[in-house]
């Protein structure tokens, strides 16, 4: 309830116009927040309910890792299942990072795709390992 | 913040008994006194039937303290003027019965939160409605006056929609109840999203474009968690979060198009 406070948001309020390009970032980046949501909950739907059949009869973590390697269907879905990850969670940690932290801004939207970045790579490379 | 209490040859105990002495039970009020560097001061007032806070708030400046500063208009629900944080819940002083809210027989009084305190119980609103206008929370008219009236069908979906949430009254309790608004002071917030949802759906408006660019992104809808503090406290049972939801869908269709 500071008067610094009030003044900054009088400020951004009484601002003459905004920035287009920077609201259709925004809504872009928050439709593609909702789109990969739902990629993900099928793609958790999926990853849960095979391990449950998978290791129901025991079957081993090496069994299972042969198993990928002979197939294309698998890493290919896994490799959805990372860009979904590496699109949904970096926008969700820009947001928290603004409203909890008061880290925003230019450097805060570089760190949000490093993570993403971070994220498709370490992925990836694991799919690549299993599927190589 | 520190709670303190009228002393003995203090003006607040000494009158207090005295311009009311047929009152059978009392109650004690913490009133914030000052601006934002301010406390709290206790004040004794005499409990009546169906009694509102701001009939308290009102017997305290008639007969305790001159100088304590409120504001309040129409006492009775219109006006939107009297809202002010109640035992720590934002609340419409006017249509508050103590009764409902007193826990303990003690009040708790402050201005409202996320706005700055001028004085007392009294807070500067300017932001809250400047965040209306920069909403774009007024009509593009398309017609002049030279046009026949237009012809909105009450039972269109557009209407059904701008009537559920055109109820406003202005108060800022939804503005003051949002945990977005406190961590975001650049967020549009509640009540300014939900005026330009009722735009939004007036069909004699033409300044849509303008208007869902202006509500769109960090500081405006796509900022609102759903959260529903809004909703949960809005005096006149509106729901912003559902407007907010209206807007937040109605510019992904406008960005889809390319019209963004």
């Amino acid at each position: 309830m500071s008067a610094a406070r009030g003044s900054a948001g009088a400020a951004a309020a009484q601002a003459a116009d905004f920035d287009r390009a920077r609201v259709r970032t925004d809504a872009a980046l928050w439709l593609l927040q909702r789109a990969s949501a739902f990629v993900l909950a099928a793609c958790v739907v999926v990853h849960l309910a095979t391990i449950f059949y998978a290791i129901r009869s025991g079957l081993t973590a090496a069994a299972i890792l042969a198993r990928i390697h002979s197939s294309i269907a698998w890493p290919a879905f896994y490799a959805v299942f990372v860009v979904a990850a590496a699109v949904h969670a970096p926008i969700g940690l820009r947001a928290i990072a603004a409203e909890w932290t008061g880290f925003r801004g230019r450097v805060a939207d570089l760190a949000a795709v490093a993570v993403g970045v971070a994220l498709l790579a370490l992925g990836l490379r694991a799919i690549w390992g299993l599927a190589a | 913040m520190t709670a303190g209490t009228a002393q003995a040859g203090d003006p607040h105990r000494e009158r207090g008994p005295e311009t009311a002495p047929l009152a059978s039970s009392w109650i004690d009020v913490d009133v914030w006194r000052g601006d934002a560097e301010g406390r709290f001061v206790r004040y004794r007032v005499p409990r009546e039937a169906s009694q509102t806070v701001l009939d308290v708030v009102t017997w305290i400046q008639r007969n305790l303290d001159p100088t304590l500063a409120y504001r309040y208009a129409c006492r009775v629900g219109m006006c939107g003027s009297c809202a002010m944080t109640v035992n720590g819940v934002a609340r419409w002083t006017c249509r508050t019965h103590v009764d409902r809210v007193a826990a303990g027989e003690r009040l708790e009084l402050r201005p409202l939160s996320n706005l700055p305190v001028i004085r007392d119980l009294v807070c500067d609103m300017r932001e809250f409605f400047d965040k209306w206008a920069a909403a774009r929370g007024r009509l593009t008219p398309t017609a002049t006056r030279k046009d026949p009236m237009a012809r909105v069908l009450p039972a269109s979906r557009e209407r059904r929609a701008a009537d559920a949430a055109i109820e406003c009254i202005g108060c800022g309790i939804c503005y003051a109840s949002c945990d977005i608004v406190a961590w975001r002071p650049d967020y549009l917030g509640p009540a300014a999203l939900n005026r330009a949802w009722t735009l939004v759906n007036d069909e004699r408006d033409g300044g849509n474009r303008e208007r869902l660019a202006a509500v769109a992104g960090d500081a405006g809808c796509h900022a609102c968690h759903s959260q529903a503090n809004c909703t949960e406290r809005c005096p006149k049972h509106l729901a912003p979060t559902a407007s907010i939801a209206g807007l937040k869908r109605a510019v992904s269709r406008a960005l889809l198009k390319g019209e963004l």
